[in-house]
């Protein structure tokens, strides 16, 4: 088993998520499969509503799976662990913490003592070039720094898996550019697993090794693409052929599921 | 043209010299009313009140009743919080508890507390007692409902964001759901404190034997109006004070905060 599973990070095994409410159930994920490479970037696509937060929230362990598992390095996940990391597009800054208080919040909760919390938290500010505003509360940051501060925080506790729900979602254009930019770049020097939902298929082209398509409800996986460009891929980037037609092929995949919702 | 002169005008007077305008102008109308056959019966002007500063002074009953009043205030207002705070979070926590709990505060929050004195009264007895429980109801009720509103208001997303950290339960209520509702607790506090000001007078109606409220029911029945204007003014004094000191407490506790409410 260890040579077969080796280099499988995460393995989703058939998760289904039935919301039960007031109205009904709802089928939110339909029997989801996918296997998680090691330092794999995988960026998942599809209409709003299809699940994908929720697929995330499971692997996160914020929720339980109706059926199936989700497993990590072979063991089956139950709840939250610091080996998994989150970025959620809402930034989730503790408001009332400073930028540095903020990253080593996760790093305090482990017990680690005052000054060595400081001192990785500090590398991780400067990773994100932020140290000119250590000392700043979020309110005094942008949405692009915020969103910063949030991957340097989810950084700071060292996860091997990093789950990110649409975290550039209320950037403008170029804050988004600029951080995917930045995102790619921290991913190359400290390598990780990475589980990034977008509806940005630009986006995904950029940052993915595999771009997987989800369809509309209930979620299932419809298409993965494999983006064999190498990295860092930059803006120019976007004007050739080979972007292009990737480009054309997930969007046109996505955009039949799109019309499916709208049915 | 003449708009724009008028609106440099209004913004170069400092805001200390609007301050002093509007002090003048409140002067003026209470000249007005005092030189008026009929309401000057009820607003003697400034000599006549520092004379009555003088007469109260004197008598020794100044200092008296404002003590006996900033104990009860102090004492329901301390009972009310320390109540308040656990009550909130277990409606928070425990919807059953919201389910039962809540209509009847809401039910008795809109009763004036004036209306059931007499009803503590008769249980509790003249004296300080009935007055600390008033002010203690009063206070608790006001103090949950936005205690409890601001525990519920916890973005959910810090504390999923803090689970993924690694909080566990006891982290989430010391380091997400405490300092997140800071901002609702002091606001508690700060209409906390109003309500048991204007409960205190309530309070006093019934049985007191000295306060600010008790002793402006006496001089009404001696008709000594100076005096009474200036414990009028004086509970105005006090409760705009406490208002200003909590407010400068909010600043500095909760300056995090992206929006103040009000
Ligand atoms: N807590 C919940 N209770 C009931 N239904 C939910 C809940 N969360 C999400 N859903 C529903 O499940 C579906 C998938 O939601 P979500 O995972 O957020 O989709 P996505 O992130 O792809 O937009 C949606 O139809 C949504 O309305
Ligand atoms: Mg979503």
């Amino acid at each position: 088993m260890a040579g077969e599973t080796r280099d499988i990070k995460l393995k989703i095994d058939h998760v289904e998520k039935i919301y039960e409410g007031r109205t009904g159930k709802m089928i939110a994920l339909n029997g989801v499969d996918l296997d998680i490479m090691e330092n794999e970037f995988i960026c998942v696509v599809g209409p709003s509503g299809c699940g994908k937060s929720t697929l995330l929230n499971i692997i996160a362990g914020l929720l339980d799976a109706t059926s199936g598992a989700v497993y990590l390095d072979g063991k089956k996940i139950d709840g939250t662990g610091t080996e998994r990391g989150v970025v959620f597009q809402q930034y989730a800054l503790f408001p009332w913490l400073t930028v540095l208080k903020n990253v080593m919040f996760g790093l305090k909760l482990k017990g680690m003592p005052d000054d060595e919390a400081k001192e990785i938290a500090m590398k991780y500010i400067k990773m994100v070039q932020l140290e000119d505003f250590v000392n700043s509360y979020p309110k005094e940051l942008s949405g692009g720094m915020k969103q910063r501060v949030a991957i340097a925080r989810a950084y700071a506790v060292q996860p091997e898996v990093l789950l990110m729900d649409e975290p550039f979602g209320a950037l403008d254009a170029q804050t988004r550019t600029q951080l995917q930019a930045e995102l790619v770049r921290t991913w190359q020097e400290e390598k990780k697993t990475c589980f990034f939902i977008t509806h940005d298929v630009e986006e995904a082209i950029i940052l993915a090794n595999r771009v997987i398509v989800m369809s509309a409800r209930p979620g299932r996986i419809k298409t993965i693409v494999d983006i064999d460009l190498p990295y860092p891929r930059t803006q120019d980037l976007k004007m050739e052929k080979q972007f292009l037609d990737l480009k054309a092929h997930i969007w046109g995949e996505v955009y039949k599921e799109y019309l499916e919702v709208r049915k | 043209m003449d708009e724009k002169k008028q609106k440099g005008l209004i913004d170069r007077i400092p805001n200390a010299g609007w301050l002093f305008l509007s002090f003048l102008a409140a002067i003026l109308l209470w000249y007005l009313l005092s030189i008026n056959e009929k309401t000057g019966r009820s607003f003697p002007f400034v000599p006549s009140i520092l004379k009555a500063v003088q007469t109260v002074v004197d008598r020794g009953i100044l200092a008296e009743d404002f003590i006996s009043s900033m104990i009860s205030v102090v004492l329901g207002f301390a009972f009310g919080f320390v109540t308040a705070v656990p009550a909130a979070f277990l409606m928070a926590w425990y919807r059953p508890v919201q389910y039962i709990v809540e209509p009847w505060i809401q039910f008795i929050r809109n009763i004036p507390p004036l209306a059931y004195v007499p009803l503590v009264v008769i249980s509790a007895g003249v004296g300080r007692k009935p007055q600390v429980i008033v002010i203690w109801l009063a206070t608790f009720l006001i103090m949950t409902v936005t205690i409890y509103q601001g525990v519920r208001n916890v973005d959910e997303t810090l504390i999923k964001a803090a689970r993924v950290l690694g909080a566990k339960d006891k982290d989430l209520f010391v380091k997400v759901i405490f300092p997140a509702t800071t901002p609702f607790i002091l606001t508690a506090v700060r209409l906390g404190v109003s309500v048991a000001l204007t409960t205190l007078i309530a309070a006093e109606s019934t049985g007191a034997t000295a306060g600010m409220g008790m002793r402006i029911r006496s001089f009404s029945n001696s008709f000594e109006v100076a005096p009474m204007l200036l414990y009028i003014i004086l509970i105005g004094i006090i409760g705009i004070t406490s208002e200003k000191i909590i407010k400068m407490l909010e600043r500095r506790l909760t300056g995090w905060q992206e929006k103040r409410e009000i």
